[in-house]
């Protein structure tokens, strides 16, 4: 187990790079230069070339790649060319307003895709399933900003229940588990939950169903143990697929949304990240991908230990 | 009935999840279009929102714009100068005399020490001051300024390249902190955190990329514009239909660059749109280059009389301003042109035809236009109604799309480098309210790549000459006289196809009264009485 562990770890040295590299290459590639974030328009090329000299961008790209790097083991990841802050305070901030939105969109998400995929999967084939597995259709189909869209004009534009943008009044800093800021996390966070609860509801539905048509679950009825019996044996069972599905779900969360943070300008790392790429603020952007990247590895790493402690199966392949 | 009850019900919750009311404070809320807030490091980015909202509010200029009318084109007046004048030896010194009595809000004064130190910001190499973004957001804008030094305490000197009038316009963009808070860090970065001017607003808290909150300054210098709203909130919202959902929803009392298509919309639910031409121009400028058809000025003239504005102000739901020039007749640099921009096409088909095209050999011209970006307005519909209006005498336009920052990057290299793409046209919207920016950067020789935006290689010595006198005329109307020479000639050189002005279109609620919308990309939010 120690040495499954440690060869997962190793894993995420070459990922890591490998995201990073490819990051990079793609802001040289893209149109633009990271300068962008800090010229205006009215800028001379004569300026340009000043400041790219100045910021060390005339260097080759495999050096200005190795020396950031050689910085980010370090656990600096730069400074923003845009704001000139620290990237590692920018990515905290946006890191713990994503985990809020995102506690509320699993929460929601995760108890609503569990039930409805229990029911449809006890009452299989019943009308009752196909209503279940008709909205589990429609929550993976539809394109959740334009949901969020639609949530804004009724609860906040029409009706003016809920406010259609950010974190509250005093912004992310004056953030507080209040009803005064609460408000402004549930439109969003049940945007968010849209397809996490469509996944798991259609997976949760697939796995009771499948086994509850397996021998054993008949041999225990016919032993006559009680339906709770039963139910438990079903969740013990369906636990490790559904867990890795919550995970993987999970992850998608906390990787935050580019679209609906956007659509309800919540400042996470999904907003973050869009606004680094529109800038072409380059430290920003190499350091939110990289943090994003090692977090979906570390994510699936958790995830595996804990279905490997769940099913003994696992561990023995 | 029991929908009834149920929606009794909805309302009352409604009721108890409405926002608290109002401290007795006054708050006037913005959302910008900015994708973060402005820098505050004394030169904001954000191009000319930045200094709309981070500048002008926080900071003082040596001179700035007068904003105070909806009529009149807006003008330099005294900031913390309270007069300028020309060295009678040596026309390319200044001599600035300061307004006694100003203070930075930290309580410092603002002296001569201290606009020396903030001149040096961006021009002294070895000042520890000096720093690059700072330097990139403020020296293209008063390209010819070298340096200043101390006369007396309250006396500046400004040296320049060359002889150059427009330097007191210039100056707007250089803003004035207070080098006592930055020695506190010796930080720009830092001094953002919390910045000190002595604009009539005063820092009071940041929330990176989420809200910058300003309070008034009750002891600024000129009593007049001490603001009337205790408080200004500005929340950065890139996205045009959240800003509209937050104005709807009652999050914002104000908007900036509201989306035609929500107009109508916002209109009904009671909020006043509010608009007024500015100087800036949506315009083709067309290349110059020898072999280029548009290097002939009767195919330049002809397409300029092709175009049916009011229909692309139709397009703008009535948010835009034909144009005629780069400034619009009655402004000071207006010029009496002789050629009229107008639509015409009959006489654009003469002129074409003379120029040997018609219908045996079309003219074929290729356009680099964006698919967005700041002040384009709706680039490509626009566009696009301008290929058809075209066609119809004649010509057949061909576009490059590229994405914002690629046609900037095309636009700095010119039309003569290969990697245009062979263009005879750039599709870039700019503010012509600083005649550097409006006129002498296109039109002077020394302009092109890469010092500056001369896209079309205009080498004409009667531009050099115009542009020349225009920056060697020192008296205030004798300036305006030569930048209207200067327009006169651009325009009946056609240099442009000049296409709209925008309007600024800005949607605000009822709330918000007092608000003057000025002829200028900046607005002053001192006057503004929250009901």
């Amino acid at each position: 187990m120690l040495l499954y562990l440690v060869r997962r770890l190793l894993y995420v040295i070459p990922i890591g790079l490998a995201v990073s590299a490819i990051c990079f290459s793609l802001v040289f590639l893209a149109p633009g230069d990271p300068l962008s974030a800090v010229l205006p328009a009215d800028a001379s090329l004569e300026l340009i070339e000043k400041l790219k000299a100045d910021y060390g961008f005339d260097r080759p790209i495999p050096v200005q790649f190795g020396k950031w790097v050689a910085r980010a083991v370090q656990g600096d990841l730069g400074i923003s060319i845009a704001t000139g802050r620290p990237v590692n305070s920018e990515l905290a901030r946006a890191i713990s307003n994503t985990f809020v939105l995102a506690f509320f969109a699993c929460s929601f998400g995760f108890t609503l895709g569990l039930v409805l995929g229990f029911i449809a999967g006890y009452w299989n084939g019943t009308w009752l399933d196909k209503v279940v597995t008709s909205l589990a259709v429609a929550g993976v189909s539809v394109p959740h900003y334009w949901l969020g869209m639609v949530l804004v004009i009724i609860f906040s534009v029409f009706f003016n229940w809920l406010p259609a943008t950010g974190m509250g009044a005093g912004g992310s800093s004056e953030w507080a588990w209040d009803w005064e800021h609460l408000q402004f996390v549930i439109l969003p966070a049940v945007t968010l939950s849209v397809i996490p609860t469509a996944i798991i509801t259609r997976t949760v539905r697939a796995l009771v169903a499948d086994i509850l048509s397996r021998e054993f679950v008949t041999a225990l009825i016919a032993k006559g143990l009680s339906d709770r019996g039963v139910f438990w044996h079903v969740v013990k069972n369906a636990a490790p697929t559904a867990l890795a599905v919550m995970g993987i779900q999970l992850g998608y969360l906390l990787g935050g949304s580019i679209l609906v943070e956007t659509v309800f300008a919540w400042p996470g790392t999904g907003f973050l990240l869009s606004v680094a790429i529109f800038q072409r603020d380059l430290p920003l952007l190499q350091g939110t991908i990289l943090f994003l990247a090692l977090f979906f590895v570390f994510l699936n790493l958790l995830v595996d230990m804990v279905q490997t402690l769940l099913d003994p199966r696992i561990r023995r392949t | 009935m029991h929908t009834m009850k149920l929606l009794a019900g909805a309302f009352a919750a409604a009721q108890l999840l409405a926002p608290p009311l109002a401290s007795a404070q006054s708050v006037l809320r913005i959302g910008m279009t900015a994708a973060d807030v402005p820098a505050t490091t004394s030169q904001p980015d954000s191009g000319f929102e930045g200094n709309r909202f981070t500048g002008i509010t926080l900071f003082d200029g040596l001179t700035q714009w007068d904003l105070s009318s909806a009529d009149k084109p807006s003008v330099i007046i005294p900031g913390l100068a309270e007069s300028w004048t020309i060295d009678a030896k040596d026309n390319t010194k200044w001599i600035f005399r300061l307004r006694k009595g100003a203070k930075f809000h930290d309580g410092t004064d603002v002296n001569a020490d201290a606009v020396v130190f903030n001149f040096d910001k961006v021009l002294k190499k070895d000042a520890p001051q000096y720093d690059a973004k700072l330097v990139a957001q403020t020296t293209p804008r008063m390209p010819t300024v070298m340096g200043a030094r101390k006369i007396d305490d309250l006396t500046v000197e400004v040296q320049t390249s060359e002889p150059d009038s427009f330097v007191p316009i210039n100056l707007t963009n250089l803003f004035i902190a207070s080098p006592a808070a930055w020695a506190k860090t010796k930080n720009w970065a830092e001094f953002a955190k919390s910045p000190v001017g002595s604009g009539p607003w005063k820092f009071v808290r940041l929330v990176p990329r989420e809200r910058l909150e300003l309070e008034k300054n009750t002891g600024y210098w000129d009593a007049k514009r001490v603001p009337k709203t205790d408080r200004v909130v500005l929340i950065p919202m890139p996205d045009a239909s959240t800003r509209v959902n937050a104005l709807l929803s009652g999050q914002l009392d104000w908007i900036e660059a509201a989306p035609p298509d929500a107009v109508a919309q916002l209109k009904s639910r009671g909020f006043e749109i509010t608009s007024n031409p500015y100087p800036h121009t949506w315009p083709w400028q067309l290349s110059h280059v020898p072999g280029h058809p548009t290097a002939d000025i009767r195919v330049r003239q002809a397409m300029n009389l092709a175009i049916n504005r009011d229909e692309i102000v139709k397009l703008l739901g009535g948010y835009a301003a034909p144009a005629k020039g780069a400034v619009p007749p009655g402004h000071p640099w207006w010029g009496n042109p002789k050629f009229d921009i107008k639509y015409d096409p009959d006489q654009a088909k003469k002129l074409l035809a003379e120029a040997g095209y018609g219908p045996g050999k079309p003219l074929k011209v290729k356009v680099q236009i964006s698919q967005s970006g700041s002040g384009q307005m709706l680039p490509l519909p626009m566009n696009e109604l301008m290929q058809q209006q075209l066609k119809q005498v004649g010509i057949e336009v061909e576009f490059d799309v590229l994405v914002w920052e690629s046609l900037f990057n095309n636009w700095r290299i010119g039309a003569k480098d290969p990697k245009s793409n062979g263009a005879h046209a750039i599709n870039v919207s700019f503010a012509t309210q600083d005649p550097f920016f409006a006129f002498a950067r296109f039109y002077d020789s020394r302009m092109v790549a890469p010092r500056s935006v001369n896209w079309g290689w205009i080498q004409d010595p009667q531009f050099d000459k115009l542009v020349a006198d225009a920056r060697g005329t020192f008296g205030g109307k004798e300036r305006d006289a030569a930048l209207g020479r200067l327009h006169a000639y651009a325009v009946e050189q056609s240099s442009f196809l000049f296409v709209v002005h925008d309007t600024g279109p800005r949607a605000i609620s009822k709330r918000v009264t007092g608000y003057v919308q000025a002829k200028n990309w900046f607005q002053d939010l001192t006057p503004i009485v929250m009901k």
